[in-house]
């Protein structure tokens, strides 16, 4: 016993060398041995890229938009994190959506990017993404790119394993990475084997408005879960979350959290849990949090929950089975027959891929290993369809081309493996520049991917772009994987940190995407439909501005009768109906962003004059020919 | 009328003496004669085809501009005026204000009320014709036919003239001395940023068409009875 542990822990200070020299280690791509790299990648000016891929921004808390082959950024699309060049968060009708049970927080940090599937396969209609810190989970609407909806996730901390979808999006998952008393209380903190739990949470989605709603939460052993997938085809209906730190350690976890031969992935029966939802079987738990949502009137609106149902795994049998897998798993994916889940152990000296069936036939067998804290432990023999052996060092996720192949991210030897399924040899490999993290390949985790490209999200860039002091961009490589051997075709640069990506082919949103919002359907109670209804309104000691922007003017542009001390609100429309054409508000000492306001909508700024004067405000978008006369005198008085 | 009230001329019947039943059929036709069963209903499917007139438009006005790679522009309909694409009629007002134009108000235009009116009773008129059969009345609902495209020309002349140039010289942002922005009636010209292209619509071609078909039928039945003699329309 004492041996094992001085060996693995000469492993741990090996790898630990290991991360301080992969970048120096890996072989550079000759220069000039790109081939016809360029061509590959270049989207001639006017000319469309063939795929939308959806960045997460990392701690930027943010989702960012490239096209793909050229690796063109075209949007940043603010989720958990205030957005001043957008406004988001900062005007009334959005701030809303950034309510939490501990107030209103302005940041997070956005991991997963999951686009929603019908069938298995991408359907273009919405995006979801996880917040880690405050545990949240937001939609986007892709039709707008705009965040519509925020759920905080209670009897949580660290939603990492988050929002994995279900095959018909029936559910996005919620997991914890940080295990917390469950309820809340204040207990040592080295009482964290008995008192820390996880929950494994289910959301579902309204198959008609994409609406979230908590259907319930399953109360499991306080390991950390790290990243899912849902089971699909022979699969469907189960979903499995990798884990680490089954050693239950609350200190110093590099170490302490690293010395299990096996950690788990739990296999979740959520088939089975919603009959045992239906049947009353769940506990109704008092909870407090939010549901954010933006409204038929595009207003933003909180609603605070008071309640969640919790099932307990170990009172359910067949609810939750762990399957051991070596060394600290992080990715945890599904390959596109539902069969394989392919286990990614960081510390693993090979990537173990386990069979569904063989897992169905284990339980009917009572192949069990014993048990931890009540769920039962399949044994590995009886579970694992076989191993890839030696294929380098670190594996962190697998995403499929389709075609038979599997592609893992090896963060330690800075490369991608690609190798067969079926046969698990290794057929192919290619560095990365550098560390790699998560991977992905257009539809890469679903049914059919389209395995053309795989996107290399890099932790570490060093010296392969312009240096901009200490912090440097993060990065992602293309590299094509249409042929026998993977090519590195482009780099390009990431904001924040770019953890995971989704992608899809630009047809499926291209149609869709809206031009403008239609002036007759704007509900917001504080719109007018027209200049004529412009007008300035006193209540108590606040003012309401009804002010209507289009080319080129404010009306109203000269507002007297504000008195210092007054809540001066700014109900900005946007008349225009016409395609990219957004007006800008922004006043002077406004302790807010300014408003950006798309053709046909309304959003409101609220502006507390400080001192009597005459103060501008004017529009900040460049709009047209006259922008720069687009201004206005606001009269404060004492 | 003209064709009816044309007297037989004694060279027709000097023509007499069939060798063929088609030549005999020829020979006995007279100036007053109804036109033939074919000829008429020709004309009935010419006048039907002109109820197309109300499912398309009838005259387009695309303006071409380098932020317009969606396109720009208006449609005439007979018995509206709308954008090629949903809100460009906006669009345009919204355009049109920097110049000092006033806004195209579709139901400002009384002729959209009286159009729908004038092109019922044009295709009564061509049942008529059928009905009746005589190549006469065929000849006059010609004439009317050009007249009332003429006239709608002419209207679409002034109004095109009237926008154009009465401009709101006051209120104009963008002043170019001796500008005018009369859109052609047909063809393109440029109008500052905008190349104004105006073109007939599908059911302006489907006009032009049912002319062009009910022209040939008279021609026909002209050159016919010019064979048995007559002189006249």
């Amino acid at each position: 016993m004492r041996t094992n542990r001085l060996l693995l822990f000469t492993l741990g200070v090996g790898f630990l060398i290991l991360v301080a020299l992969s970048p120096g280690c890996a072989d550079k791509q000759e220069a000039g041995g790109f081939g016809d790299a360029a061509a590959k990648v270049y989207v001639a000016p006017g000319t469309y890229d063939e795929f939308y891929a959806f960045m997460s921004g990392g701690f930027s808390g943010q989702v960012s938009v490239y096209g793909l082959p050229s690796g063109r950024l075209f949007r940043v699309i603010p989720v958990f994190s205030q957005d001043p060049e957008k406004g988001y968060g900062y005007s009334e009708e959005t701030k809303p959506l950034l309510m939490t049970s501990h107030g209103f927080i302005p940041w997070d940090d956005a991991h997963h990017p999951q686009l929603s599937v019908s069938d298995g396969q991408t359907n273009g209609r919405w995006l979801f993404i996880n917040g880690n810190n405050t545990p949240r989970l937001a939609r986007i609407d892709l039709t707008t790119f705009e965040t519509v909806e925020t759920i905080e996730i209670p009897n949580s901390a660290g939603n990492h394993g988050s929002p994995y979808v279900t095959p018909n999006t029936e559910y996005v998952v919620a997991s914890t990475r940080f295990s917390v008393p469950i309820p809340q209380k204040d207990v040592p903190i080295n009482t964290a084997k008995e008192n820390f739990k996880g929950t494994i949470s289910y959301i579902k989605v309204d198959s008609a408005t994409g609406r979230m709603n908590l259907a319930f939460q399953i109360l499991v052993p306080g390991i950390a879960y790290d990243l899912s997938r849902a089971g699909k085809g022979p699969s469907h209906g189960w979903s499995f979350f990798s884990s680490y730190n089954t050693e239950q350690a609350s200190t110093q976890l590099e170490v302490n959290a690293s010395q299990n031969d096996k950690d788990f992935i739990a296999a979740v029966n959520w088939k089975l849990a919603e009959e045992l939802v239906a049947q009353g079987k769940g506990q109704t738990w008092p909870a407090n949090y939010y549901h954010n949502y933006m409204d038929a009137a595009d207003v933003g609106q909180s609603e605070v929950m008071k309640e969640v149902i919790m099932l307990n795994a170990r009172e359910h049998p067949g609810l939750v089975y762990y399957l051991p897998t070596p060394k600290s798993p992080h990715g945890c994916d599904v390959d596109p027959s539902g069969e394989y889940i392919v286990a990614s152990g960081k510390l693993a000296a090979l990537i173990p891929v386990h069979s569904f069936s063989k897992f169905q036939q284990a339980v009917q067998n009572n192949d069990f290993d014993g048990e931890f804290e009540g769920i039962p432990i399949v044994k590995y023999e009886s579970v694992i369809a076989g191993e890839v052996k030696e294929p380098g060092l670190g594996p962190l996720h697998t995403e499929f081309d389709g075609k038979g192949n599997a592609y893992t991210s090896m963060f330690l030897s800075s490369e991608i493996v690609k190798w067969k399924l079926g046969t698990w040899e290794v057929v192919d490999r290619i560095p990365t520049y550098y560390s790699i993290g998560h991977l992905m390949i257009p539809g890469g985790d679903t049914k059919q991917p389209y395995g053309k490209y795989v996107v290399a999200l890099n932790k570490i860039t060093k010296d392969r772009y312009l240096p901009t002091g200490p912090e440097l961009t993060h990065a992602a490589q293309l590299i094509d994987i249409s042929g026998d051997k993977m090519k590195l075709l482009l780099d390009f640069p990431t904001i924040g940190e770019p953890h995971y990506a989704q992608a899809c082919p630009a047809s499926l949103l291209v149609e869709n995407s809206k031009r403008w919002y239609a002036i007759e359907e704007n509900h917001n109670p504080h719109a007018i439909k027209a200049e004529g209804e412009a007008r300035v309104e006193r209540d108590g000691r606040d003012v309401h501005v009804y002010l209507s922007t289009i080319r080129t003017h404010f009306a109203p542009d000269n507002i007297e009768g504000v008195k210092v001390g007054d809540k001066v609100y700014f109900h900005v429309t946007n008349l225009e109906q016409d395609w990219d054409v957004p007006h800008g508000f922004a006043v002077h000492g406004a302790s807010t962003s300014e408003l950006l306001v798309m053709p046909g909508q309304t959003r409101t700024l609220l502006w507390e004059p400080r001192m009597a004067g005459v103060i501008p405000f004017y529009c900040t978008d460049f709009c047209s020919a006259l922008h720069q006369e687009m201004q206005g005198w606001i009269r404060v008085s004492n | 009328m003209v064709s009816v009230s044309n007297k037989p001329q004694s060279d027709g019947s000097a023509k007499a003496g069939p060798s063929t039943p088609t030549e005999s059929l020829e020979r006995i036709r007279r100036p007053g004669d109804p036109l033939r069963m074919s000829s008429r209903f020709a004309i009935v499917a010419v006048a039907l085809l002109l109820s197309l007139t109300y499912y398309f438009p009838l005259w387009e006005i695309t303006l071409d501009a380098p932020q317009y790679p969606e396109g720009l522009g208006l449609e005439i309909w007979i018995n509206q005026i709308q954008g090629q694409h949903p809100g460009d009629l906006n669009k345009i007002n919204n355009l049109n204000h920097y110049i000092g134009m006033k806004k195209i108000q579709p139901e400002s235009i009384p002729e959209l009320r009286v159009m729908p009116w004038v092109m019922r009773g044009l295709m009564l008129f061509g049942i008529v014709v059928a009905l009746v059969g005589k190549r006469g009345l065929l000849f006059a609902w010609l004439v009317l036919f050009v007249a009332v495209a003429a006239a709608g020309f002419v209207d679409f002349y002034l109004w095109g003239y009237d926008y154009g140039h009465n401009l709101d010289t006051e209120h104009a942002i963008i002043k170019v001395p001796g500008m005018s922005y009369q859109p052609p009636v047909i063809g393109s010209k440029k109008l500052l940023n905008f190349k104004a292209i105006s073109l007939p619509g599908i059911a302006g071609y489907v006009a032009i068409g049912s002319f062009l078909c009910a022209a040939s039928v008279w021609f026909i039945e002209f050159r016919r009875a010019r064979k048995g003699g007559f002189r006249g329309l």
